[in-house]
């Protein structure tokens, strides 16, 4: 009994780190119709600035507290000017074009972005410091749940929380889900749509970052390729909720964050990315619509 | 003369990339030794580079637009050098004559090594061809093309491993194979819409590689299988050096078989079927062309030919493992039909021998190799989506 | 005379929304007939439906091709319904935009033709002669449609009254018994709708090809038509010759809005 609600608790915290990156596919999915590619390596990119900053403010003699808070707003900034930067480069200047063009255009971009960081970086795999502390607290249950699981439960909570009143409650939210219905129709009506998209790409690409920082300090370690199964396994999940679906990536991500746990868990811990592939390759052939997701009539 | 304007524009964008690229450019930190090295030259370096490439991306972004404009009034774009080089059939016999001599002399002139190189390239030729079919002709973005190249490397591996049989009666069983899981694979995800079939793909491609490395006892793991036979010719076998030679003739041999069938494929009944269903799936379907099955005859079809040049790089290497078989593999055979041309026979000769041959011969490149790919995937997408040899269509000429 | 297209109490829902409402449609052998109706009504909805792009939520769809027997045609693939011998047109125009006008014609061959990937790579007699018959079949087509001399242009670079022939032109290719043209002279100039009309004529008189189009435009409708069909919040309000039509209380309702008297 105890396993397995160490198993749930487990697939919960995957799945709540794979719903922050499944966001920003289903966000930007959502508005321009493009399966980011790139988004995994936003992510990546977020863990390694955090992992740079908290090594050189650490040598610097900052305190801990600062320390954790620093390093994950400059992951949540530099994410953000990444991904906007990679939609004005690659993606704006495909605003009309054929639809497989811009879908190879972000594959290029992920593949340039790992390699950059491979190349500015390194190869091998980098320790990511434990950021978050041990609670005095939480000692009895440790076998079950540990204190780096409540503080990915919470903080991903929080941030669904404020982004679901950020797109519910504000007119930058408002403008968002009339671009996404109709973008010529917003634009119409006076909303800017570039901007609306650049906002996307910005929301999308910080919470990728926390969830970067997150994952990375409960691994504890990172290098380069991280992205490329993280970004697959984020788009499992937005798929498998609906994609275009904000509660439904979440879903999607929680489903597949147990699924893996269990199978893992009971099953094999060889074949985990296969169990995570499997099930992409079984929802897109027989329910491609997801879970929340609604089926869009062509208009011919 | 540069207006002011756009010296300041591009100083902004060389600002932005200066911040945007500081923390992985500048600072390398070793968190073992808790060393930090900072590299401001890097800084100094992305500051200049992105100053200036500003101005050769704004200049490259204004002539496309132009060149959209011209397309819209009607008036015919201006086609490469090369390509109107091309449709001067006059050049055709000494062009044709003068490869034909490079190709044969080739291997006696260079060095084993060269050979293999040349050899290298020339699969990926073939390889390139054959994604072309998918992906250029038929519109279908396949990113686990390489699957079907390991199924192709794999069946040759254990045949001869447990069977000892030899390379020239597997050949056909790996296309056939390749063929086999085209279907298998093609079968289920081809009703799915352009984008999802590229993940679907990219998905099933992963699947078979993470099944080649754990499932020990049928394909031994991540440490692969060695001493696979070279090939033999009527039982002889080769010194190392003549079996060089020997698959650099055969690969020869096999480019120009592909290029006839491609070519004789994309001027064919089923080779237009292929490219009205990449300009519009519900026209084509409502002229009559039944969809799955037209899908389902490019993506098998390239299958094959990933099949049979897995096998033929297995008897390569006479060494295979999974890691030659990861989706970077599939996005490098991506981006070689991407650089030259979708749909393009010439295009993605070109592409293959610039991809291939660029980073082995310019040693500094060969670490930015995959950087390089990348960046060609974005800045053709963006700037020539069509490649570097657009694809031709056939004309006719009609007595009236 | 002969009904080839009979069409029964057919229902189509989008959700919740009804886009077509237990429509009642037939046509009859040798004719022209159209459909006309405010934008909305559900005209293209129905030649969805009876091309199979979409799948009718209630009732039948029987065709009798000339010479042979009546079949239902319900839940067919789009691409088994043009086998069978109706081709269609689109609103917007759908043309494979980077193949040669020839090449558009040619596409509409396939269903007539059936040489395969090995007989391409092969290239017997057999397929050089069916590829050729290909071309000159459609060749012939196009100098029919009067767009011959732009023969090896992509279909992109085509103006847009030429490309409005191209498409008739490949669905003719397709050898139909009955033409569905979407609304065929939008964005015409009243030069370019005049002969269309005279091609259309020609179409049903030389080819022997029934037609039945959605039009916006009055006069070439009225011209054409043996019989006109009209639709309203995809319900069949009125039917008849247009001059029953033209008179017809309700149609003028529906077009100019319940506020004027008729």
């Amino acid at each position: 009994m105890e396993y397995f609600l160490e198993l749930i608790l487990g697939g919960l915290t995957r799945g709540s780190i794979y719903a922050l990156i499944a966001l920003g596919y289903t966000m930007v999915y959502g508005i321009i119709e493009l399966i980011n590619f790139a988004h995994g390596e936003i992510y990546m990119i977020g863990a390694f600035t955090a992992l740079i900053f908290t090594s050189v403010l650490t040598l610097l003699g900052f305190n801990e507290i600062a320390v954790i808070v620093l390093a994950s707003l400059a992951a949540v900034i530099y994410s953000s000017a990444y991904g906007y930067t990679v939609e004005k480069i690659a993606y704006k200047p495909l605003r009309h074009a054929s639809r497989l063009s811009p879908l190879i255009g972000a594959i290029g971009m992920s593949i340039f972005l790992q390699n950059y960081v491979l190349l500015a970086q390194t190869s091998d795999f980098l320790p990511f410091p434990n950021l978050i502390p041990e609670f005095e607290f939480i000692k009895p249950y440790r076998h079950i749940i540990s204190s780096a699981e409540i503080v990915i439960l919470i903080t991903t909570s929080t941030a669904m929380i404020l982004l679901t009143f950020l797109i519910k409650f504000t007119r930058t939210g408002k403008a968002m889900r009339a671009t996404a219905q109709d973008r010529n129709m917003a634009m119409l009506v006076g909303v800017n749509v570039n901007r609306v998209i650049s906002i996307t790409f910005v929301i999308g690409s910080a919470l990728a970052a926390l969830g970067g920082v997150l994952i990375a300090s409960h691994v504890g370690q990172i290098n380069f390729y991280i992205g490329f199964v993280a970004g697959i396994k984020a788009f499992t999940a937005a798929v498998l909720g609906g994609i275009g679906s904000i509660p439904g990536a979440v879903l999607g991500a929680l489903v597949l964050g147990l699924t893996e746990s269990f199978a893992t868990g009971y099953v094999s811990s060889d074949y985990e990315d296969v169990f995570a592939f499997g099930l992409l390759v079984l929802i897109l052939i027989f329910k491609p619509a997801g879970i929340l997701g609604r089926v869009r009539h062509q208009k011919i | 003369m540069i207006k002011a304007r756009e010296i300041k524009k591009s100083f902004l964008v060389s600002i932005w990339f200066m911040f945007l690229t500081f923390p992985i450019m500048v600072i390398r930190v070793n968190p073992i030794e808790k060393i930090v090295e900072w590299r401001w030259k890097n800084m100094l370096v992305v500051g200049i580079g992105s100053f200036l490439l500003s101005f050769v991306w704004r200049y490259m972004l204004k002539k496309k637009e132009a060149g959209e404009k011209r397309a819209e009034t009607g008036e015919s774009g201006k086609t490469f050098l090369i390509q109107r080089i091309l449709e001067e059939r006059r050049f055709y016999i000494p062009l044709v004559t003068g490869l034909t001599i490079i190709a044969v002399a080739f291997p006696f002139i260079f060095s084993m090594y060269q050979t293999s190189i040349m050899t290298t390239a020339l699969m990926y030729i073939v390889l390139g061809l054959g994604l072309n079919i998918v992906v250029g002709l038929a519109g279908l973005l396949d990113l686990g093309y390489v699957a079907f190249y390991a199924v192709g490397a794999y069946s040759y591996a254990l045949l001869n491993h447990h069977f000892g049989l030899g390379f020239w009666s597997v050949l056909p069983i790996g296309a056939v194979l390749g063929f086999i899981f085209g279907v298998l694979l093609g079968f289920p995800v081809l009703r799915l819409r352009g984008d999802y079939l590229a993940i679907v793909t990219l998905g099933f491609g992963e699947i078979i590689r993470l099944v080649l490395e754990n499932w020990n006892e049928f394909s031994f793991g991540p440490s692969g299988i060695a001493n696979i036979d070279r090939p033999g010719f009527f039982g002889i076998q080769f010194s190392l050096q003549a079996a060089s030679i020997y698959l650099y003739f055969l690969m020869i041999g096999l480019v120009i078989f592909t290029i006839i069938v491609v070519n004789r494929l994309q001027n064919s009944r089923i080779g237009r079927a292929w490219i009205a269903l990449r300009e519009d799936e519900t026209a084509c379907q409502a002229m009559g062309i039944d969809k799955t099955r037209t899908k389902l005859r490019a993506f098998a079809l390239g299958a094959t030919w990933a099949g049979m040049v897995g096998v033929i790089f297995a008897a390569k290497t006479t060494f295979i493992n999974p890691a030659s078989f990861t989706f970077l593999e599939s996005a490098m055979i991506l981006s070689i039909v991407v650089l030259g041309g979708m749909g393009s026979i010439l295009g993605v000769i070109i592409g293959a021998l610039i991809l291939i041959l660029l980073p082995e011969y310019l040693r500094a490149f060969s670490d930015y190799r995959m950087l390089l790919f990348g960046a060609i995937m974005v800045i053709m997408m963006v700037f020539r989506p069509q490649g570097i040899i657009a694809n031709i269509r056939r004309t006719y000429k009609f007595n009236e | 005379m002969n009904t080839i297209l009979e069409v029964n109490d057919l229902s189509m829902d989008f959700g919740g929304l009804r886009a077509l409402d237990h429509l009642d449609l037939n046509v009859v052998e040798g004719e022209i007939a159209a459909i006309i109706g405010p934008n909305g009504a559900g005209k293209t909805t129905f030649f969805n439906c009876i091309t199979g792009i979409c799948n009718p939520t209630e009732g039948e769809i029987l065709i009798s091709p000339p010479g042979k027997k009546r079949n239902k045609i319900n839940g067919l693939k789009p691409n088994r319904i043009t086998k069978k011998g109706m081709a269609r047109t689109f609103q917007n125009i759908r043309l494979f935009s980077n193949m040669t006008v020839l090449e558009n014609v040619m596409i509409g061959r396939h269903c007539r033709t059936s040489s395969g990937i090995v007989s391409a790579i092969l290239r017997g007699r057999s397929t050089i002669k069916e590829e050729k018959d290909v071309v000159d079949f459609s060749y012939n087509i196009l100098k029919k449609t009067g767009i011959s001399h732009l023969v090896n242009e992509f279909a992109k670079n085509l103006p847009y009254g030429a490309q409005r022939r191209l498409e008739i032109a490949r669905a003719m290719a397709t050898e139909p018994f009955l033409l569905l043209l979407d609304e065929p002279a939008a964005g015409m100039n009243p030069q370019e709708s005049r002969e269309l009309d005279e091609l259309i004529t020609r179409i049903r008189d030389e080819d022997n090809i029934s037609i039945l189009m959605i039009e916006h435009d009055m006069k070439l409708v009225m011209s054409l038509s043996d019989r006109i069909f009209v639709m309203d919040y995809g319900r069949k309000i009125a039917q008849g010759t247009p001059s029953d039509i033209i008179k017809n209380p309700v149609v003028i309702k529906a077009y100019l809005g319940e506020d004027i008297d008729a």
